[in-house]
């Protein structure tokens, strides 16, 4: 209880420090230039001077913390990439030799590919199916929030409900992992579904894909009721089937949603990390970008200057998503 | 509204599909809270679908030894209970482990130095001597025990698993790393929306590039400073007052993006006239654009919320894996390793640490929903 009491306490100083810098620092720029009981000429002065200071006192804090927390990084990792494993001497090339050269990037690379392509495409899938038809349900919202619950577990919370439902038991006993019992009701033989090379990597993304079907389907569904109905209608009219409604008029509308769906999930893909550490950590050929870089972090002491090769690789796979992302957010603007 | 017309054939499948996935969905996470609240001898024999029909298990019993014995027309008897007054049904039993389900209850077993067992269907035995024992005899018994629920494993996590210094841990951690970023991003969201300098443009682009970009790149440079300042002020590098800048840091770009995104969406009339009207954009900012920006703020604290609470590197990166200081991710991890076999404590653990999410989850899910709406990158 005293720790909470202490986090109280630091939590209502953090605030009121907070808006104490703003009140402060705007009330000061009021009083060194005031704007009421002098001269016209003046108070036109002042007020130019406060309108160009002030956006920066309001951005100030933020522009801080995102300099500190995440733009130095990208460029100091960049940096520390060249640097041996304490991150003092320079090495040059040396761990970029070393990271394409290592069985362990490759299978890694091999496999960070096939969750990019397998997560994204089946939760998209997923998500769209179940869109379309629980707009059509009476119990459709039940059904949508039901399916959109994994999103509020974290991923370990994950792991160890789908560890559960992997479990192997040995010999004659009884499975008490859902899937094995299911495989040996159908009269075959139970598997350690983590352990078998490659295919383990798709019991893995399952988890992901479990996690990530309700954020694509709540998306999609706000979009697919953004379609006017005078469009289904002419559909409708013209003898369109169900089908063909369904991929010739209603996918192509939202195919700009689908694409964000898309790259949402492709980025979250490449930065998570605790399923495999859960699951394998990175055994039976189940690496993945994002579990090497943390290891190589903390294993024997640590590597900075290979961890940080590594995340420079996760990095450079999403700056094109990046770049898409300023590029879209631009035109919007000009649009307004 | 497209089916209508096609007979209820294929709405019918409709319905079923659903149903189908939506039990596809949510079978993991009742399967883990029906295990964590089962009987732990229970949950590790049979699958936790099985949890209302009762379970057969084979056990040995030790009777106690001649301390306990009674003299009875001068012969040694010995009685009591296998099931020691739990609920249940002998069904089988015997008196070696070759054979441990030699007899039926109520039969007469007898040992080859003349020992008589008598076991009952309620686990009421009687064994019989012309001997003193001089120590307890071995009873093999085969029980179907009916199903039973019990919170025992939850109070077996939070004591003496840790699990409810990890969950003030957790609650410290999130609190504050929900708070902080909100008033920030909000300040930094009006300029960004509503205030005229130069470089806003670009400002712009920069956050909605930082959105995209890996904690990872993040870590190890901070790790760095972040002992650097512990060692030049004399404190441990590792603290909470670090892990909510660092949160605050990373939640940002998101919030500055959801902000400015509905704070730009705001009507332009009230701004000009409150300007007009001679108010200075913080005034404007306090009175007019917070109270209206409800909504949005409440979506941006649920996500970060859910994801301070959720998150493991973070907290792994910049609190430690001390024992004091673990928060729940962090813990669960660590029973995995050290617990892995034990379900009824990986489940119990597991459904304390979703537990929080789910209820701010089901309660606050609509704004959730919105700030998903805004949030992803049009």
């Amino acid at each position: 209880m005293g720790q909470l009491a202490i986090a109280f306490v630091t939590m209502t100083l953090g605030v009121l420090a907070c808006a104490g810098y703003f009140y402060g620092s705007n009330a000061l720029l009021d009083s060194i230039f005031p704007s009421k009981n002098r001269p016209a000429e003046v108070i036109a002065r002042n007020l130019r001077i406060v309108n160009q200071v002030r956006p920066w006192l309001f951005l100030g804090p933020a522009l801080l913390l995102l300099v500190f927390y995440l733009f130095y990084p990208v460029v100091q990792s960049a940096i520390l990439s060249f640097y041996g494993r304490t991150g003092e001497e320079f090495v040059g090339f040396a761990n970029y030799i070393w990271l394409f050269q290592s069985g362990e990037f490759l299978e890694s690379f091999r496999n960070n590919m096939l969750w990019l392509i397998v997560v994204p495409t089946l939760s998209t899938f997923f998500g769209l199916i179940i869109a379309t038809m629980t707009d059509r349900i009476w119990w459709g919202n039940i059904a949508k929030s039901l399916i959109f619950m994994p999103m509020a577990i974290s991923f370990i919370g994950a792991s160890i409900i789908w560890k559960f439902i992997y479990e192997y038991r040995s010999g004659g006993d009884e499975q008490i992992g859902l899937l094995n019992a299911l495989v040996v009701f159908f009269g075959g033989e139970p598997q350690t579904w983590i352990q078998i090379p490659f295919w383990n990597n798709f019991f893995l993304m399952i988890i992901l894909v479990w996690i990530q079907t309700g954020f694509a389907m709540v998306i999609l569904s706000a979009a697919l009721r953004g379609i006017p109905d005078e469009t289904i209608e002419a559909a409708v009219l013209d003898g369109a089937s169900g089908l063909q409604i369904f991929f010739r008029i209603m996918v192509p509308q939202i195919w700009g949603t689908i694409a964000v769906v898309w790259t949402t999930i492709t980025i979250l893909v490449l930065k998570v990390f605790d399923i495999v550490l859960a699951m394998t950590n990175g055994q039976w050929g189940t690496q993945v970008l994002a579990n090497q870089m943390f290891s190589w972090l903390f294993q024997g002491g640590g590597d900075y200057g290979r961890s940080a090769v590594i995340a420079l690789v996760i990095m450079a796979l999403v700056v094109p998503i990046m770049v898409w992302n300023i590029k879209n957010a631009n035109a919007e603007m000009e649009g307004r | 509204m497209v089916t209508s017309n096609k007979g209820s054939a294929l709405n019918l499948v409709v319905h079923a599909t659903v149903l189908f996935l939506v039990i596809m969905w949510t079978i993991p996470t009742a399967g883990l809270f029906i295990s964590s609240i089962r009987d732990k001898d229970q949950l590790s024999v049979s699958g936790w679908w099985t949890a209302l029909s009762a379970s057969e298990q084979q056990k040995v019993y030790r009777t106690a030894g001649a301390e306990s014995e009674i003299q009875e027309n001068g012969v040694y008897v010995l009685r009591g209970n296998l099931l020691e007054g739990g609920s249940g049904e002998v069904t089988k039993f015997g008196i070696s482990s070759l054979k441990p389900e030699a007899f039926a209850p109520g039969q007469e077993a007898k040992s080859r130095r003349d020992v008589r067992f008598k076991v009952m269907e309620n686990g009421d035995y009687e064994v019989i001597s012309e001997k003193s024992f001089r120590r307890g005899v071995r009873i093999f018994y085969t029980a179907e025990i009916p199903p039973r629920f019990t919170l025992d494993n939850y109070r077996t996590v939070m004591s003496s698993e840790g699990l409810g210094q990890s969950f003030i841990n957790s609650l410290t951690v999130t609190i504050p790393a929900t708070v902080i970023p909100i008033l920030i991003a909000a300040f930094a969201a009006y300029a960004l929306a509503w205030m005229k300098f130069p470089g806003r443009a670009l400002l712009i682009a920069g956050v909605v590039g930082l959105l995209v970009v890996p904690l990872q790149m993040s870590l190890i440079p901070l790790l760095t400073v972040y002992s650097k300042i512990g060692a030049f002020f004399g404190v441990d590098a590792k603290g909470y007052v670090g892990i909510w800048l660092a949160h605050t840091g990373f939640g940002l770009p998101l919030a500055i993006y959801l902000l400015r995104n509905y704070i730009s969406g705001l009507p332009g009339e009230i701004i000009e006239s409150a300007r007009v009207d001679g108010a200075s954009d913080f005034v404007i900012f306090r009175k007019i654009i917070l109270p209206l920006s409800f909504p949005a703020l409440a979506s941006f604290a649920i996500f970060q919320f859910l994801w301070v609470w959720n998150d493991l590197l973070i907290a792994t990166v910049f609190l430690g894996n001390t024992e004091e200081s673990l928060v729940l991710t962090g813990r669960l991890r660590e029973l995995l390793g050290s617990r892995g076999g034990n379900w009824e404590i990986l489940t119990a653990s597991a459904f304390i640490t979703i537990i929080i999410p789910l209820c701010v989850f089901f309660g606050l899910q609509r704004y959730l929903v919105r700030g998903l709406l805004a949030g992803s990158v049009k």
